[in-house]
């Protein structure tokens, strides 16, 4: 266990009388890519604010490595159409980072014709890899996005997290993903957590079959591309609740989820 | 050259300075509100100050930074808009320092003076305070430049890589109320933001970096300084508002001059 790089033992978290996570566990390791999936306010993002010290747990721990390097990829980034900022700029805006190592970085993530432009004339795909590279000058230990593929069309999707999978292989670094995708996880990820407020369940997302269709439409990218199927033992109701429902599966015994389970 | 008016343009250039770098940020940040509030809480800050016998320019400063951080509490406690809160504070502290100035009435003060600056009257000493107040701001704002562009750009990103962001963010609130404290006998307490915000927004046009927007709001504050006195020698102009209407006159002229190619 002392190689992981963040655990977190049954963090709960509400805002104002409403419980955004219930009782989450989970764990970081070195060279492991976990995707984060789940509705809207299922709380990943909470999750991650979490994970990333942004946000104190109000019950359970969150336990990060002492010192650990984060190299973190928010969701969003706005910059004022008043500031003059061109990405070189964005990139040096790490401490210790020159001109050298910042083209360096956009290369690893092949953005290099950007470098000059002023960072709000940068389109959506480009951006996302903007902000990979700045979370990658941090020589990170733990990358953490918070849903890398946001405004990018469906092939550049596919790009983008074979990087990020190449970047984890060449790095040695854990990865903390955020998708909001049900269906597209990529089959490069070690773990799948979905999430709706409590961990519903968690696991290695399946492989898609070598069906030759599946792979003349992708292409190379076939092997990025995974359909992550899993059963639930459960329903939600409008609140997140947890309804009964009668197993259906055929799999062995199963779960069932109630008040007392610790997650 | 008359001592008054040697006095008046270093004192005016020494603002123009300062206000270049910290206008952008008031401008990248959408800070101008904030900027009014405090200036208009300056006016409190002389109020006490008279009251306590202290000097203006630490009242006023005290008063700025009392502000900020009350603004800082009040924001974490409550869910109304910061612009609410900011129009609350700003004029209930303007009231109370023009109440409390009527209650001294054996204290003769030049209400105007403070409310629109009273330039040509910048005294020897004065004119210390003020160079002391620049130089003060620009030794802290050079090397904290990078840490308040990355918090500007991104506040979580920035607290995720290290930073001390509240720090940060509290010692640029700290920076903008001594340049209102150096300002308030400049141009007085309701044009103070307009020389924060007028040269930024005007240098903002032609400017490829933080960097050339700062200086260049330095620059087109000190052009503005010198045109404005220059007016109120020969016009007899009151010398703040000729600043400030210096100022937008070169604001309007960045929109006729032709943007550079990138």
């Amino acid at each position: 266990m002392s190689e992981a790089l963040v655990r977190v033992d049954n963090l709960s978290v509400s805002f104002a009388g409403r419980t955004t996570l219930h009782q989450v566990s989970l764990t970081l390791e070195p060279g492991q890519i976990v995707t984060l999936i789940g509705p809207n306010g299922a709380g990943k993002t909470t999750l991650v604010r979490s994970v990333l010290g942004l946000l104190e747990p109000q019950q359970g721990r969150v336990w990060r490595r002492p010192k650990l390097r984060i190299g973190y990829m928010p969701q969003k980034l706005q910059v004022d159409p008043t500031l003059p900022l061109s990405v070189l700029r964005f990139l040096r805006l790490v401490p210790g980072v020159g001109r050298a190592e910042a083209i360096a970085a956009l290369a690893q993530v092949g953005a290099q014709q950007v470098l000059d432009t002023p960072l709000q004339q940068v389109s959506g795909g480009e951006l996302q890899r903007v902000l990979l590279a700045r979370a990658l000058l941090r020589e990170p230990q733990l990358l953490v996005l918070d849903e890398p593929v946001q405004g990018v069309d469906v092939a550049g999707q596919a790009e983008l997290y074979r990087l990020i999978s190449q970047l984890r292989d060449r790095l040695g670094c854990g990865v903390l993903m955020v998708s909001h995708d049900l269906h597209l996880v990529m089959s490069a990820t070690d773990q799948v957590i979905c999430l709706n407020q409590h961990v519903c369940c968690s696991g290695h997302p399946e492989q898609v079959s070598g069906d030759p269709a599946f792979l003349e439409l992708f292409g190379q990218d076939a092997r990025s591309l995974a359909i992550y199927h899993h059963h639930h033992d459960h329903a939600h109701d409008l609140h997140g609740a947890v309804i009964e429902q009668p197993a259906l599966t055929i799999h062995g015994p199963v779960h069932r989820h109630g008040p007392d389970c610790k997650h | 050259m008359p001592d008054f008016l040697l006095n008046a343009l270093l004192a005016g250039l020494a603002l123009a300075l300062v206000a270049g770098p910290l206008g952008s940020f008031v401008v990248w940040r959408r800070m101008a509100y904030f900027g009014d509030t405090l200036a208009h809480a300056a006016l409190l800050g002389v109020a006490l100050g008279l009251l306590l016998d202290v000097s203006p320019i630490l009242a006023v400063t005290a008063g700025c930074v009392l502000l900020a951080l009350l603004l800082v509490t009040l924001q974490q406690r409550q869910p109304l808009a910061s612009d609410t809160l900011l129009g609350i504070l700003a004029h209930s502290t303007l009231s109370l320092g023009l109440v409390v100035l009527s209650f001294m009435q054996d204290v003769r003060i030049d209400l105007m003076s403070y409310l629109f600056g009273d330039l040509l009257a910048v005294g020897f000493t004065d004119l210390l305070w003020i160079l002391a107040g620049s130089a003060l701001v620009l030794l802290i704002l050079l090397p904290l430049w990078r840490a308040l562009l990355a918090i500007t750009v991104h506040e979580e990103l920035a607290r995720v890589e290290g930073l001390p962001v509240a720090g940060i963010r509290l010692a640029l609130m700290l920076l903008i109320a001594v340049v209102i404290a150096v300002a308030m006998k400049i141009v007085g307490v309701l044009l103070i933001t307009s020389l924060l915000i007028i040269p930024a927004a005007a240098a903002q046009r032609h400017a490829r970096t933080p960097e050339q927007m700062a200086i260049g709001a330095s620059l087109l504050g000190m052009v503005a300084v010198c045109g404005g006195l220059t007016l109120s020698w020969f016009e007899d102009t009151p010398a703040g508002p000729s600043i400030v209407v210096c100022a937008a006159a070169l604001f309007l002229l960045s929109f006729v001059m032709p943007r550079r190619a990138v």
